[in-house]
């Protein structure tokens, strides 16, 4: 599969608070954007793959938007792996392509939980009266996962903050990021607690904002005369099933699997990454990610993040539009958007000479993971 | 004066109505399976490990170990509006199971692996399997 199928255009919508827009407005609007970034007719689109929004769930979502956009898909419908799905779609995308199930494949999701509710992300977790100790939310979740990875490798808070301050400086110059503050690590410390081990500035940001890309097989895109087509190198994925509470290893994610897949089929390894963008809704997520990916031994990502090795000068350039903590808390398509600008070689923070960019996407509590490697 | 409101009661049903009974009792029980011998919390209909349906239920010592712990200074939740900052811990039981609970006594040097004892304290009428740091 190995550089068979491409991105061939991207888009999405304004990042931020978008009272009024419909997720399924907003989804049109970034699948609107991908087809005229690759030059492609919406006639041309036989695949429709959809990320539910996760504030709102719809039964039937993916019809719904076909219809909103006139499309009729031989394949595709709404997938469920909270914020590994838009890495994953692309996937399953390839593999339709290759096994003669589709051609062209729109890949999009939106929500609006700045706007709209967000109740999704505060709801209890586990079964049988989790509730009555108090245990809520997501942010909590991550925040015991960071816990149990500082007493057993002593990961500091610094170096969760070094995590923050990288995304953070990126997103800074990035003119469609939706925070364009960047902070020092003393304001980091000063930055207040949600949920101790975890301070507001190691938390994503919550954006009302849609994504797209089209995914084409790379003949068809060259029939197409595609301006810029990026080849997938690699893909792969991987999940628990396991609440956080009833992980064995909760310092390990399934980036293990996810990485192995992708770096495989690609037939790379991490040293021939030039540029990264990983899922960060936590600093926890790309400190362990990176851990698993093998940039690193485990337990030993906090050192490798904490010498400035993200920032776009760094040895691993990472989130270079700014990640969900800066750019748009979006979950993972404007990495995978960042990804394609940088194979292009058109990002605003553009890693020069790179050509080759790893993408991960994870969702749940660490429940799911996906991998992307994109080339040039 | 603020307005508290009582924490969640569990939702209580025919399947796990063994295990907060007991807790009314005192005694903290979780599910073991009839044909391979895996134990867990929370209640489950079907053993997750060979799938077998007809779990028994067993009294746990009380000894366990502290796997992590957060502590909330945002309430996620209405009900904990006046309760923060609050922990919440995972602890897995000396017989393997592992729950989500509260550590009484925090400020007595929490540490990951931890020893802990259970500490069944009654809250807004709710029995609670809580543990202490030993």
């Amino acid at each position: 599969m190995r550089g068979k199928v491409v991105i061939a255009g991207i888009g999405h919508t304004k990042f931020g608070s978008l009272p009024g827009r419909s997720t399924i407005s907003m989804n049109v609007e970034a699948c609107r954007k991908a087809l005229a970034d690759a030059g492609v007719e919406k006639s041309a689109v036989d695949a429709l793959y959809v990320k539910y929004p996760t504030s709102a769930y719809e039964s039937k979502y993916g019809q719904s938007l076909a219809e909103a956009m006139g499309v009729h898909p031989r394949i595709g419908g709404v997938w469920d792996q909270a914020g590994a799905s838009n890495a994953s779609m692309i996937a399953f995308a390839a593999m339709a392509i290759e096994a003669g199930q589709c051609e062209v494949a729109l890949v999009t999701g939106a929500d609006n939980p700045k706007s709209g509710t967000r109740q999704a992300y505060a709801r209890m977790r586990n079964g049988d009266g989790a509730a009555s100790y108090g245990w809520f939310g997501v942010a909590p979740g991550y925040a015991m996962i960071a816990r149990r990875h500082m007493e057993q490798y002593g990961t500091t808070h610094a170096q969760l903050g070094a995590i923050a301050v990288a995304c953070r400086a990126h997103g800074a110059e990035n003119p469609n990021a939706q925070l364009r503050k960047p902070i020092t690590l003393d304001e980091y410390f000063n930055s207040r607690w949600i949920v101790d081990p975890l301070r507001r500035d190691d938390c994503c940001l919550v954006s009302d904002s849609g994504g797209a890309v089209l995914v084409m097989s790379a003949a068809r895109a060259k029939r197409l005369k595609v301006p810029a087509p990026v080849p997938v190198l690699g893909f792969g994925q991987g999940q628990t099933s396991w609440e956080v509470a009833l992980r064995p290893d909760m310092t390990s994610t399934e980036a293990v699997v996810s990485g192995k897949t992708a770096f495989a089929m690609a037939g790379l390894k991490p040293k021939d990454i030039d540029v990264a963008q990983l899922y960060d809704c936590f600093t926890i997520t790309p400190l362990m990610t990176l851990e698993d990916y093998g940039f690193c031994k485990k337990g030993e990502g906090g050192s490798f993040v904490e010498d400035g090795a993200l920032h776009r000068n760094g040895a691993l350039p990472t989130n270079t539009s700014g990640g969900l903590l800066s750019e748009t808390g979006m979950p993972g398509m404007q990495l995978i958007i960042e990804g394609v600008r940088q194979m292009r070689g058109t990002a605003n923070l553009q890693v020069k000479g790179a050509q080759k960019c790893l993408v991960s996407n994870q969702g749940g509590v660490m429940h799911t993971h996906s991998t992307l490697i994109l080339g040039q | 004066m603020s307005e508290t409101s009582a924490i969640p009661a569990p939702d209580i049903t025919d399947l796990n109505r063994p295990h907060w009974d007991a807790l009314k009792g005192r005694v903290l029980k979780f599910q073991r399976c009839g044909a391979c011998g895996h134990a867990w919390l929370p209640t489950r209909e079907d053993c997750p490990n060979c799938l077998h349906h007809g779990a028994e239920w067993e009294a746990a010592s009380g000894a366990g170990r502290l796997i992590s712990w957060v502590v909330y200074h945002v309430p996620f939740n209405k009900a904990f509006k006046d309760k923060v900052p609050y922990n919440v811990a995972v602890v897995e039981l000396a017989e393997g199971p592992r729950v989500i609970t509260n550590i009484v006594n925090p400020d007595d040097g929490l540490r990951g692996d931890a020893p802990v004892e259970l500490v069944i304290e009654i809250e807004d009428g709710v029995p609670l399997a809580r543990f202490r740091v030993t």
